[in-house]
């Protein structure tokens, strides 16, 4: 079975879980969170096609290898803060953010490096930021949620450094 | 500080329906990089190259559609069955550690990708949860939960790497719940009791 497919199992599973949870509730439950489901999608499918869509042009003409380029062999913290502004910087979705980081792992770059590459990439990737957090959740916690994550792939990295790779 | 009022008194209110954003600036920010990038497409590669990336990614589009769909569903029965005087006392800003390792586990429980995450989060603050823990769900999804990483990272960067990553990431969804709560309390130190 293939784990997009088990994905769509667990996702569409749950749905129907807490759909029948509303339900027992009554059916002017079930119904009302049906329309305001359908609302919320209908509100925000304009904004993801624009990001899905658009997003390939934005991935095509950030070339990769400056990013990879970025990451380097191991260079201390200055290599570490340069991951994070890559990490942010990437585009597209986790083939690219993954894919660059085991480029970098193989071309000699520190793990610690791309540890804060990949946590850097987990939490402010830019495309996922604007085209999925902003568009469903409201920007005073974006913005906010964003601020308070800087430390942390800084945090990642330093314990990496710490406890070292196995 | 003022108590929260009485569970009688919030459930007489109307719920709080999630507020439907207006296109905003960074919509116009998105439409003017996408115009940008496909008119450098364009000039690189022709017409040709901008239909590929069309292609693909209008596929790509249809393919996400019904998952965005259920992670809508997903949020708006979540907010509709979670009882919200329970949930801002298990998530709310006086929930403690407790609250955001609720909102931990949650977050790397949850299955499916952004297009269930977001909703979810959305709905959580809807009914009572503060910044903090959802900041430790959102956070604790994209560094710990394991949707992303056993469809992605482990076949591309190898167990041993995944592994180590995410035993380096178990804390920090904690950790940054913690400061998203000690700096939300002092930037807005009136909506604290919301």
């Amino acid at each position: 079975m293939s784990a997009a497919l088990l994905i769509d199992i667990l996702l569409w599973g749950s749905v129907v879980g807490v759909g029948l949870i509303a339900w027992q509730r009554g059916n002017a439950v079930l119904v009302s969170s049906l329309r305001e489901g359908s609302l919320e999608f209908i509100n925000i499918v304009p904004r993801i096609a624009l990001g899905v869509i658009g997003s390939g042009y934005i991935a095509a003409v950030i070339p990769q290898e400056v990013i990879t380029g970025w990451l380097g062999p191991d260079s201390g913290w200055l290599g570490v803060l340069t991951a994070v502004i890559a990490g942010a910087a990437t585009p597209g979705g986790p083939v690219v953010g993954f894919s660059i980081g085991a480029v970098a792992l193989k071309a000699g770059g520190g793990a610690p490096q791309v540890i804060a590459y990949v946590v850097a990439w987990a939490l402010f990737a830019f495309q996922r930021v604007i085209l999925w957090e902003i568009p469903f959740m409201p920007a005073k916690f974006v913005w906010f949620r964003c601020a308070v994550s800087v430390p942390f792939p800084f945090l990642a990295a330093a314990i990496a450094m710490v406890i070292g790779k196995p | 500080m003022k108590e929260p009022p009485a569970d009688d008194a919030a459930e007489a209110e109307p719920r709080p329906g999630r507020v439907r954003k207006p296109i905003g600036w960074s919509m116009i920010f998105i439409l003017v990089l996408v115009v940008v990038s496909a008119v450098l497409v364009w000039r690189r590669d022709g017409i040709d190259g901008v239909l590929e990336i069309l292609t693909h990614d209008v596929s790509l589009f249809g393919g996400i559609m019904p998952r965005v769909l259920a992670g809508c569903l997903l949020g708006a029965f979540i907010t509709e069955i979670l009882p919200h005087e329970k949930v801002s006392r298990s998530l709310g800003p006086k929930s403690g550690l407790k609250g955001l390792l609720i909102g931990t586990a949650f977050g790397a429980i949850l299955p499916g990708g952004p297009f269930t995450a977001y909703p979810v989060a959305a709905a959580l603050l809807t009914v009572g949860a503060d910044f903090g823990a959802t900041i430790a769900m959102v956070v604790s999804w994209t560094l710990i939960g394991y949707g992303r990483a056993v469809a992605w990272e482990l076949p591309i960067l190898g167990t041993d790497f995944t592994l180590w990553r995410i035993v380096i990431s178990l804390p920090l969804p904690v950790l940054a719940g913690a400061l998203g709560r000690f700096v939300y309390a002092r930037v807005y130190p009136r909506s604290t009791d919301e």
